[in-house]
């Protein structure tokens, strides 16, 4: 059996590793326009930034791919003949298969501002980007402007900061990320942002950007409403969509991205499509069609390989779950965290002192069940977290042995104490914090569920 | 792009250096000088009395540091640092990585086969040698002297850059309390009191002479009060019920990243270093290899010692004391100080902890048979970004293991926290608890799908 898979990032590979894993028998090709090797996406800006070379972010050493027989193609795909099942490209053979992954992430949205296409305008999302912020900004300039006040904004402020860019950063929302972050948090973050010197614009907008010196390269931004700014660099951070518009005059069935149903097979035989790129008709309650993240991705993959060589395995990504790191400050969330708290949903807040890390517990008026969790600057397991979501533990349970959650490093102060006060205090009880940190305690409360 | 060392064009130096940080450094470099002077022209350094001069140096080197290291961090937000690392060419193998790793191995060769080159510096040591021993000073209490205040100034360095991180903080105040206590302050005052030098912080096999027919003859005959025997009752019952006690409860970390001297060089002066560990396939299996036949031949050393000395020399002659002779060269010497510390910009921080420690290849061992240590990940939250696996000192990949949510459990792993420090999703945790621990570490612990129920289990 042939497989070919278009695409190396995470969803790909997860699914060339894991058909390797069930299959010894698979002949699997993965075709990238991108680079040779797969490497992690989310590292982009450690590279940028000094932490780390392009080569330590790649997972796996060269041996890996021949070792597993995975053969690895560089060369884009322009278009696909499904019906003789080939893949065409300008200037190499065809690549027939037997099975098709298309697993092509994304690209950076653009919204057809005035002066999107001049030099030193870029979106962040492949490794030609960072070449290109590389070379757009390693000298001779005096300010970047990111627009956009999403993940990858943050990360590109972060990213100029470190080398002493001025940045400019501008968000339409009044505040960062506050269609995902509950106010509290959004704040703590703007905060933070404010601290490092960034010259944070919080409902401000993109209007034009423009070159006066007719040199073809950025030199100012008009911001809506407002002022007229002078930089060197603009980053389009708003937002990234499906990279599939080579298929988009195809039998293919797309929408924003390519159909799948829940066992990731789109309407053509033999063709899924995983990851970033694949739109899901039927998306469990509460989750969206499509998933721009990580670990989707690597979830897809893996579900994906079970299906190609015939064990038919439904996609469930079960609870939801994120992460990111602000500047300094990392978050993570687990379960149904909305910025707006919906009527039926309570809420207990614990924020530091300090202002930069906070714990927060949501859970259900009528059952009491708790339904998510979201911390900033402290870590918490994944394992109890969502045993705790999926069970729906009642809020007062979970208080007690709140401990079990902890996963910050040894030493780090316990905060489980101040968050039960909290909860004394919010609603007039006086429960008491039973269970702190501990490996033993997790290890038994999670065999409690086997 | 594959071959590209690195995409970026741009160097960004720091933006500015404040006018304390000048000063503070103007400080440092005068202290150094000022030991140069002396070690060019003992009349020079006449000038001043002895004590006053050594005084004098040390402090300026030390409260340079100090200043130019608190002014460094204290203005900017907590966080991990690693901007720029992989742009400045100390840290990264370039002109000046190879021009410290020269410097450093040439003063480690003068150190082992040609004291008298170091006598001028010596000299200059004298006050404090016989302030603290009641002697003059010898090249290696210069070395001990030098040591001992790198680890506490590049210590104090090391615990600004992680202030966020108690578990750093608590760590690196231990490790320079041992160097400082029990490998500098006690050894020194044992040798006023006419005793021998003993170090309560090394144990056979790394101190083979704790376990060594001659050098217990030594340790007992050269102490006048008696304690000797203490010494080497304490020695052997470290070795034997210590060591593998700590290590069950605490993994080979007690040691190795809180206690040991070697340990405590790498984890302070070595800290900037730590990227240059080699994290491949071939890398590692070289390392067990290693490791692992400097514990053969020191373990077949002490044997044959003992047979040598039960026989009076009758059935090995001379052969035991050449082979006790080869391996100080070549472990104690070479490895251990000229390789382990002077290839610190190009080899990494703890390549003689790694490839050739015998102390650390045992506690290894009990680490990955019997221990309750391991570092924990945190369900499906890992990103593969890599931050843990370039920061880890001993090459661990472990991205390898946080990416397919299994427990790490290395023979390698010192426990030094950092891979847990670095990781942007808080994937990671070191901790000790024995109830699961097979279960965890096994290779595909994170089975996604279930098969049957066609249920994805993130776990
Ligand atoms: C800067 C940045 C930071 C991020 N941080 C996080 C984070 O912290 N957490 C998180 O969950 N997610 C994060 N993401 C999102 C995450 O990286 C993506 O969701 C994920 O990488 C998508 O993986 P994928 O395999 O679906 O697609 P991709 O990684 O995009 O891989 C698709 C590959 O296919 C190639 N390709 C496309 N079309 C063709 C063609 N026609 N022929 C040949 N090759 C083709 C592309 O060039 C690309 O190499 C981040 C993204 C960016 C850009
Ligand atoms: S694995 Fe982590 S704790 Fe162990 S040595 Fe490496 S960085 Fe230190
Ligand atoms: S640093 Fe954290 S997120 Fe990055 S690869 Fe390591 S464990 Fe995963």
């Amino acid at each position: 059996m042939r497989v070919a898979i278009i695409g190396n990032g995470i969803a790909g590979i997860t699914a060339a590793r894991w058909i390797r894993k069930l299959s010894d028998k698979a002949h699997i090709t993965v075709i990238s326009d991108e680079g040779d090797y797969f490497f992690s996406r989310t590292a982009l800006m450690y590279i940028y930034m000094g932490h780390m070379r392009l080569r330590d972010t790649q997972p796996y050493e060269p041996w890996f791919w021949e070792k597993n027989r995975i053969q690895l193609l560089r060369g884009r795909v322009e278009t696909i003949d499904f019906h003789a099942k080939s893949l065409k490209f300008k200037e190499k053979d065809d690549v027939h298969y037997d099975k098709l992954i298309i697993a092509t992430g994304s690209k950076s949205n653009k919204f057809g501002w005035r002066g999107q296409d001049l030099d030193g305008v870029h979106g962040l999302y492949h490794l030609q980007d960072l070449a290109a912020m590389e070379r757009h900004t390693a000298t001779g300039i005096q300010r970047a402007v990111v627009v956009g006040g999403g993940l990858i904004g943050i990360e590109m402020a972060e990213m100029f900061h470190s080398r002493h860019i001025p940045v400019t950063f501008l968000v339409r929302e009044s505040s960062f990320w506050n269609n995902i972050l509950p106010p509290e948090e959004s704040a703590m973050i703007n905060r933070h942002i404010l601290e490092h010197g960034i010259d944070l614009r919080l409902g401000r907008e993109l209007d034009y950007i423009s070159d006066k010196n007719n040199d073809g390269k950025v030199d100012t931004i008009q911001i809506k409403d407002c002022e007229e700014l002078s930089c060197q660099f603009v980053g389009l951070t708003v937002g990234v969509s499906p990279n599939i518009d080579f298929l988009r005059n195809s039998p293919l069935s797309i929408n924003r991205g390519i159909k799948v149903n829940n066992f990731l097979e789109t309407n053509q035989p033999d063709v899924y499509a995983i990851g970033d790129c694949a739109e899901l008709d039927t998306p469990e309650v509460g989750r969206r069609p499509i998933e721009a993240i990580w670990y989707t991705g690597k979830m897809m993959g893996e579900v994906v390989a079970y299906n190609v060589i015939g064990r038919k395995t439904a996609y469930k990504p079960r609870l939801w779950f994120n992460s990111a790191k602000f500047f300094d400050i990392e978050y993570q969330v687990y379960g149904d965290i909305r910025a707006a708290l919906p009527p039926e949903h309570e809420t207990i807040y614990w924020e530091h002192a300090d202002g930069k890390c906070s714990i927060r517990i949501n859970f259900d008026k009528n059952t009491e069940g708790v339904v998510g969790f979201n911390l900033m600057g402290i870590r918490y397991r994944h394992e109890v977290c969502e045993k705790w979501i999926l069970a729906k533990t009642p809020i007062e349970t979970v208080l007690k042995n709140l401990g079990l959650a902890n996963f910050d490093p040894e030493f780090y102060r316990e905060y489980e104490q101040e968050v039960v006060r909290t909860y004394n205090q919010k609603f007039n009880k006086s429960l008491q914090l039973k269970t702190k940190r501990g490996l033993n305690a997790v290890t038994r409360f999670l065999e409690t569920f086997k | 792009m594959q071959t590209e060392y690195s995409l970026s064009l741009a160097n960004p130096t720091p933006l500015h250096t404040s006018l304390r940080q000048k000063l503070a450094l103007a400080a440092v470099a005068i202290g150094v000088l000022m030991c140069l002077i002396a070690w060019a022209s003992p009349t020079a350094a006449q000038l001043l009395p002895p004590s006053v001069f050594l005084a004098m140096s040390i402090s300026l080197v030390s409260m340079g540091s100090i200043a130019f290291v608190h002014e460094e961090y204290d203005n900017k937000p907590e966080g991990i640092k690693n901007h720029g690392v992989f742009f400045k060419s100390l840290v990264t193998r370039g002109v000046w990585g190879w021009f410290l790793g020269v410097l450093l191995t040439g003063f480690y060769v003068c150190l082992y086969w040609f004291p008298e080159y170091l006598t001028g510096l010596v000299t200059v040591f004298d006050p404090l040698s016989k302030m603290m021993r009641g002697r003059p000073a010898d090249s290696w209490f210069v070395y001990g002297t030098i040591y001992t205040l790198s680890v506490l100034l590049m210590g104090y360095k090391f615990a600004m850059k992680y202030r966020h991180n108690r578990y750093q903080l608590v760590r690196t105040a231990s490790v320079t309390f041992f160097q400082l206590g029990f490998s500098f302050l006690i050894p020194s005052f044992l040798v006023l009191m006419n005793e021998p030098e003993y170090y309560f912080s090394y144990f056979w096999p790394l101190k083979t002479d704790s376990l060594k027919p001659d050098g217990i003859q030594w340790i007992v005959q050269s102490s006048s009060h008696g304690l000797g025997l203490f010494f080497i009752g304490f020695s052997i019952l470290m070795t034997f019920v210590g060591v593998p006690i700590l290590t069950y409860f605490f993994g080979k970390r007690w040691y190795c990243s809180w206690v040991c001297g070697c340990g405590g060089l790498a984890e302070t002066v070595g800290d900037p270093f730590r990227q240059l560990s080699d994290k491949s396939m071939t890398a590692w299996k070289i390392e067990r290899w290693m490791i692992h036949s400097v514990l053969i031949f020191v373990t077949v050393m002490t044997v044959l010692l003992w047979v040598n000395s039960a026989t009076k020399g009758q059935v090995l002659g001379s052969a035991s004391m050449a082979f006790s002779k080869t391996y100080g060269f070549l472990i104690g010497s070479i490895f251990s100080g000229v390789i382990g510390t002077g290839f610190y910009p190009i080899l990494g921080s703890r390549s003689w902890c790694r490839f050739g420690c015998p102390q650390a290849a045992i506690l290894g061992i009990f680490q990955k048979k019997k221990s309750k240590f391991r570092i924990t990940t945190n369900g499906g939250q890992c990103i593969s970004c890599g931050n843990c696996s370039t920061y880890c000192e001993m090459g661990i990949d472990v991205r390898h293991y946080a990416q397919r949510g299994q427990d790490v459990v290395r023979a390698s792993c010192v426990g030094c926290g950092i891979c847990a420090a670095v990781c942007p999703r808080g994937v990671l945790r070191l901790e000790n608890g024995g109830l699961d621990i097979n279960e965890r570490t096994e290779d595909v612990r994170a089975i996604h799908v279930k098969e049957g129920t066609l249920i994805l289990d993130n776990f």
